[in-house]
């Protein structure tokens, strides 16, 4: 038997153009997605060197970072406008398939790619966007690029990149009552850190990971650049299979049965070898909330604001990180009040997540003084969810029910946190500014921001546990 | 893109960790289809107030690092999102180099799309450059083929990969270089055209 392979070691070989000596590989990209908001500086390099896009087909763009979530036409910024028929003109012009604001299909890129069955295993991905890294819940090698890179796939459907090194992340154990994918991957980050994963690949194992679904996948994969890197994958398997198969994109019959073959003699052979590997243990996790601004400044829900004092490293930064967020050291997060909840975003905006938290609501009423936003990923979960009334129930205990689009993520929109005030959110970034100039965020599970919006502050989840599945 | 040999320049410390892109650029200055001036939004929220007046707690807007080159910064700088507005407006602002002891990898790849050179060298070493350019007005001479910083008084290598070196030193563009490639994409595209590059239609 020839030497066994991860999985990035696999996808990797088969999608190298060219290599030479001292230099990256040519890679070839099976898939290129594209948004309004870092393609058109693309796009006019390609028109100014004269160059066209080299497989339209094989490129699929949509609206999705300035979009608005209330009434579809009216978008009162004139420049976020501008951008937006700015992408119409350039898909027209090149001859690239888009879902535009009124189609059926628009909706955040990372969740229209699953959903369409575009993202496949064994794929490369792409993608001007750092959450690109989301696709790679199906074992496809999915990362987020800049601009130049974006008109260099255009052009070339390629990239040169260097082999990366790989880095596995072992969940043992299975995951408790109330804890989900969100918690298992904020706390990956809290214990290691948002810098552990700059320079690999990250594939994640274990017994915790093998029975996530694929929309928890998917959550988990999202964050690896929370860790610093561009992709994170989990091997195909037959979770894998049973969501591609009959979406749009895949093949039928007996075609995907031959395909689905493929996909699965891509996971990591058994004894392959890793660059590194961390472990976690899934009874150590509990619901996460982040205090500061970054993801890996996290505790669980029964945990505190940490007082500087008592730490060694980078006591300036969480010193302005509590300043910033307007907390007191030692201050427990239960305390900690809440303004605005959003559930949304690519991390978490998919129907599952949608389900979870409409579970907790269910009956209940948002807290006064609450301000809580339920964001659909896509105009698909969006019909989907309405589809079996879970509008009605965000709708009557308080909550507003949007349209599909990146949303109070990052605030691109008019969804946007006021300065000083606070939000739980169900997004990936924590970060000054991010939410809004000043705005303080939260991140949790779509089940924690739920709880939080019923009480007001955050709660333990678990509370809920006739609810959570306990 | 300009070709970068060796610079030398204005050093301003940013004694932070973890900046990230969009602190770099925040997310407001994101809408524009241009490429060109997002200098003036490097840093926004740091250096301006909500009325727009400069905030005098940033180091940025101190006269001393007027028309600095060189930004030392501290670990994972540039992580965060894939924008490439960020070395945009590193770049536009008048940054030329960018040393850290670590960076976030979308961020160090767009740079060298950019005419930046960034480099990364120990974390004493740029504890040590922060505490002189917080001291003084301090200068170094940054050489890419000999892959060196020097101030006068004492002078360090760093490593960058052949590639990168040589896309700097030459001002290329990436895309003409790849299109010398282009039969070997056409043989790739011809030779998998099975299942595993599945068009998308």
């Amino acid at each position: 038997m020839s030497q066994p392979k991860t999985i990035v070691e696999k996808i990797w070989d088969q999608h190298v153009v060219h290599e030479e000596e001292g230099k990256p590989n040519l890679l070839y990209i099976d898939l290129h997605l594209i948004h309004e908001v870092t393609s058109p500086q693309a796009f006019e390099g390609l028109r100014m060197a004269g160059r066209k896009v080299r497989r339209p087909d094989r490129t699929f763009a949509t609206m999705d970072h300035n979009v608005p979530t209330i009434h579809r036409n009216v978008i009162k910024d004139e420049v976020s406008k501008k951008q937006m028929e700015t992408l119409k003109t350039n898909c027209d012009e090149f001859g690239i398939r888009l879902a535009d604001i009124h189609h059926p299909d628009q909706g955040i890129v990372h969740v229209i790619g699953p959903e369409l069955g575009l993202t496949q295993p064994g794929k490369t991905i792409v993608c001007g966007d750092s959450h690109t890294s989301t696709h790679g819940a199906f074992g496809a090698l999915a990362f987020g690029i800049g601009t130049s890179e974006v008109e260099h796939v255009l052009a070339t459907q390629s990239l040169w990149q260097s082999r990366p090194k790989t880095l596995q992340v072992k969940v043992d154990g299975v995951l408790g009552t109330g804890v989900t994918a969100k918690d298992l991957i904020l706390a990956i980050i809290g214990k290691y850190g948002v810098r552990f994963g700059t320079g690999y690949v990250i594939e994640y194992t274990g017994e915790a990971v093998r029975n996530l679904s694929m929309e928890e996948r998917m959550t988990v994969c999202n964050m690896s650049i929370e860790a610093g890197a561009r992709a994170g994958l989990i091997s195909p398997d037959a979770t894998t299979v049973d969501y591609l198969r009959g979406k749009r994109y895949v093949p039928e019959g007996e075609v995907f049965e031959e395909v689905a073959e493929q996909w699965l003699s891509l996971a990591s052979d058994e004894g392959a070898v890793y660059d590194q590997t961390l472990s976690i243990h899934a009874d150590e996790i509990e619901p996460q909330v982040t205090w500061g601004t970054n993801p890996s400044q996290c505790v669980p829900i029964g945990g505190q604001v940490p007082d500087p004092t008592f730490v060694q490293e980078d006591r300036d930064g969480i010193e302005r990180a509590i300043d910033y967020m307007g907390l007191e050291p030692n201050q427990s997060i239960e305390s900690i009040p809440v303004e605005h909840v959003f559930i949304g975003s690519c991390t978490n905006s998919r129907l599952s997540d949608l389900r979870k938290a409409a579970e907790i609501v269910r009956g209940r009423r948002v807290h006064e003084g609450v301000r809580a936003l339920v964001v659909p990923g896509s105009k698909t979960v969006k019909d989907a969810a309405e589809a079996e009334g879970l509008d009605t129930i965000f709708l009557s205990a308080g909550f507003e029910w949007r349209e599909a689009g990146c949303s109070m993520c990052l605030a691109m929109n008019d969804d946007i946190v006021p300065p000083g005030e606070r939000c739980a959110s169900t997004s990936n970034r924590n970060f000054e500014g991010r939410q809004g100039n000043g705005a303080r965020t939260h991140l949790v599970s779509p089940e924690m921001a739920a709880a939080a919006a019923l009480e007001g502050h955050f709660v333990d989840v678990r509370k809920y546990a006739s609810t959570v599945g306990g | 893109m300009e070709p970068i040999k060796q610079h030398r320049g204005l050093v301003y410390p940013l004694d932070r960790t973890n900046v990230d892109t969009d602190q770099i650029i925040p997310k407001q200055f994101l809408k524009r289809i241009e490429r060109q001036g997002f200098g003036q939004f490097l840093f926004y929220n740091w250096r301006f107030k909500d009325d727009g007046s400069q905030r005098d707690d940033f180091s940025l807007n101190d006269p001393k690092y007027d028309g600095a080159s060189i930004l030392v910064g501290g670990e994972n700088f540039g992580c965060g999102s894939s924008r490439e507005h960020a070395p945009w407006a590193v770049q536009d602002f008048g940054f030329k180099v960018v040393a850290a002891p670590s960076f976030a990898d979308i961020f160090y790849n767009n740079c060298f799309k950019n005419g930046i050179l960034p480099i990364q060298l120990p974390k004493p070493v740029i504890e040590q450059l922060m505490e002189k350019a917080e001291r003084e007005k301090y200068e170094l001479k940054v050489d890419l083929e000999k892959q060196t910083i020097d101030d006068g008084d004492f002078e360090v290598s760093f490593e960058i990969q052949p590639y990168h070196k040589e896309m700097l030193l030459n001002g290329w563009d990436e895309i003409a270089v790849t299109l010398t490639h282009e039969d070997k994409i056409d043989q790739y595209e011809k030779q998998n055209k099975g299942v595993k590059t599945l068009g998308i239609s």
